[in-house]
């Protein structure tokens, strides 16, 4: 399989005089999860329709494993799955035949149709709907059911715009699951989110755009080592809980580490100043001193700085 | 299963699946019914109707029988099947957002329209067959055979209908309301190309020959004894206040004006859906 790719190459949306994307060049390669942030109207919802062919460029090129999706969209779109805002199904349909339908479109072999469905529902906690009628569903089954239909063809790239809006938090937590789990299959997953804390959970990169113009695209340590106000945060979570003399005498002084505050027993907050090389040095001297890590990973706060930094220098 | 070099279904596939789901989903729909019900209605209430009185209307001839049963209505019921399942078939993807499921695949637009509009055509055809099932049903109790000119009729009417249609989706495609779509469509057939065709003739003195409407007379003429002429001028005299002249299209000039309608509109119509935007 070849490494998945997306390049948006100098894209540009305008609607009259007002520029809803302006010479926009991402490019993502490769296995991994790219957040795609930005205030409501920055573009990224025009990006991602014109990555599906729901709208068309002004100028510029989307191209899907090299493919333009505007000349030669049944290639570019061949492994990729979508969910674009919150879509709608034929209210007569069940789930079975919607994603029926998808799986024939998209050249499921026959054989495998059934258990490919059957699987993408249960994925998607969706198994006892099956065979009942979209239009009685609730928004939130509704877009359980489009994810499904993403995930039918198995595509190696999946554009997701804000996959959790309409979903109970147990919904959002199931879907960060998926996510994780395609990640852990090498897909490119692009995804925007209003959501920090999701992304920080799920994402390996960040692209942040503003007014239609990208902001910064690297991968998320970079990101809040370059732009995060005082200091990076990560949070750590703890098997034991550990005296607070031990975190002031032991943690304060590990190198790089400006403080270390618990959040609860179980959890402890470290701020530090550097980057990916002080974080993972910070981990092992952790190990070394005996804190038994359950988790390790930067907090969304740091993320949040960045955001609401960068957004404020657009204003 | 065709598959295409790319993994995906091969594009006729694509339009079978598209074709097969889109009448799916029209056939499990409320207006399909409705439509149905509509049908069976007007024609048993004829059956009651024509069995009671025994008008001469209907029962003097044949052609009498075919034109007085189907002539005098099928139009109507074309231009309300059109209007059910053609008036917000493609609006319908904007608006109600089934165009976020379905576009983002790896699928062409045109695939999808003309799957669409496959499945449309099939729905309305069911609609128009229930309508001559109840008319020859009738024709033959009352042992009027099946003259040709009701097959040509038949036929006459189901260029019509998918005509009609393809007028219909390219109106469809113009707007993203529903209710604005199949307004415009209603309005269309209802009155403006009828007016047209008045003032046409009447004002004018010019045969409406750009009208689809005016086509759609060879279905009803056709099932005259004899095929009325192609032009009828005013009156003169005293009776002349009150004559106008009036045209009457030949069959081979409604199945031309009908055709070209046809190709012209489905271009159109794949056209405008191919440009149109879902923002």
């Amino acid at each position: 399989m070849t490494n998945p790719s997306i390049d948006i190459v100098n894209l540009t949306k305008t609607y009259g005089s007002f520029t809803a994307v302006a010479n926009l060049n991402i490019k993502i390669e490769g296995p991994k999860c790219v957040g795609f942030l930005g205030p409501n109207g920055a573009g990224k919802t025009t990006t991602l329709k014109m990555l599906t062919d729901l709208i068309k460029p002004s100028s510029g090129q989307a191209l899907i494993n090299g493919e333009n999706v505007h000349t030669n969209k049944r290639a570019a779109l061949a492994s990729v799955g979508t969910l674009i805002e919150t879509p709608e199904i034929y209210p007569s349909l069940t789930p079975r035949e919607a994603l029926m339908m998808v799986a024939e479109m998209r050249g499921v072999p026959r054989a495998e149709r059934k258990k490919r469905i059957e699987d993408a529902v249960a994925d998607v906690r969706m198994s006892e709907w099956l065979d009942k009628r979209v239009g009685k569903f609730s928004k939130g089954m509704k877009q359980r059911i489009c994810i499904a239909a993403a995930l039918i063809s198995d595509p190696t790239i999946l554009l997701l715009d804000e996959p959790t809006t309409g979903l109970d938090p147990r919904g959002m937590s199931e879907v960060r699951d998926i996510v994780k789990s395609l990640k852990k299959r090498n897909r490119l997953i692009f995804m925007s989110s209003h959501i920090l804390s999701e992304v920080a959970d799920v994402c390996d990169e960040v692209a942040m755009i503003d007014h239609g113009k990208l902001l910064v695209y690297d991968t998320l340590p970079n990101v809040t080592a370059r732009f995060s106000g005082d200091g990076n945060v990560i949070e750590v979570g703890l098997l034991n809980s550990i005296a607070p003399a031990f975190i002031t005498s032991n943690v304060s002084k590990i190198a790089g580490v400006l403080a270390a505050d618990p959040i609860d027993d179980r959890n402890l907050r470290i701020k530090y100043a550097g980057g990916l090389e002080v974080q993972a040095n910070i981990l092992s001297e952790l190990v070394k001193q005996n804190v038994r890590v359950l988790s390790y990973r930067p907090a969304s706060s740091a993320l949040e700085d960045v955001y609401l930094n960068l957004i404020k220098e657009t204003l | 299963m065709a598959v295409s070099s790319n993994g995906t279904a091969s594009t006729f596939t694509q339009l079978i699946t598209m074709t097969k789901y889109s009448f799916l989903n029209y056939l499990r729909a409320r207006r399909f019914l409705v439509m149905v019900l509509l049908v069976a209605i007007v024609n048993l209430v004829l059956t009651a109707a024509v069995g009671y009185t025994r008008s001469a209307d209907f029962l003097n001839s044949p052609l009498g029988f075919y034109g007085a049963w189907w002539g005098s209505f099928i139009d109507i019921f074309i231009l309300l099947t059109v209007v059910f399942f053609g008036g917000d078939a493609i609006s319908g993807e904007f608006q109600n957002k089934t165009g976020y499921y379905l576009v983002p695949n790896p699928i062409r637009r045109s695939t999808i329209y003309v799957g669409k509009y496959l499945a449309a055509f099939i729905a309305s055809t069911l609609i128009l067959a229930l309508f001559a099932a109840f008319t020859l049903a009738n024709g033959l109790y009352y042992n009027m055979g099946v003259p040709t000119q009701f097959i040509e009729s038949f036929l006459f009417a189901w260029l019509y209908l998918l005509t009609a249609l393809s007028v219909t989706f390219m109106f469809s495609s113009l707007f993203k309301s529903t209710s604005i779509s199949i307004l415009i469509t209603i309005l269309l057939f209802l009155f403006v190309f009828n007016v047209v065709d008045e003032l046409s003739t009447i004002l004018l003195k010019i045969e409406p020959w750009f009208s689809i409407t005016y086509a759609e007379g060879i279905v009803a003429n056709v099932l005259n004894s004899t095929y009325p002429p192609h032009f009828v001028p005013a009156a003169t005299g005293v009776a002349a206040r009150f004559s106008f002249p009036t045209y009457n299209a030949t069959i081979v000039e409604g199945l031309a004006i009908m055709a070209i309608y046809l190709v012209v509109t489905a271009l159109l119509g794949l056209v405008l859906f191919e440009r149109k935007e879902f923002n």
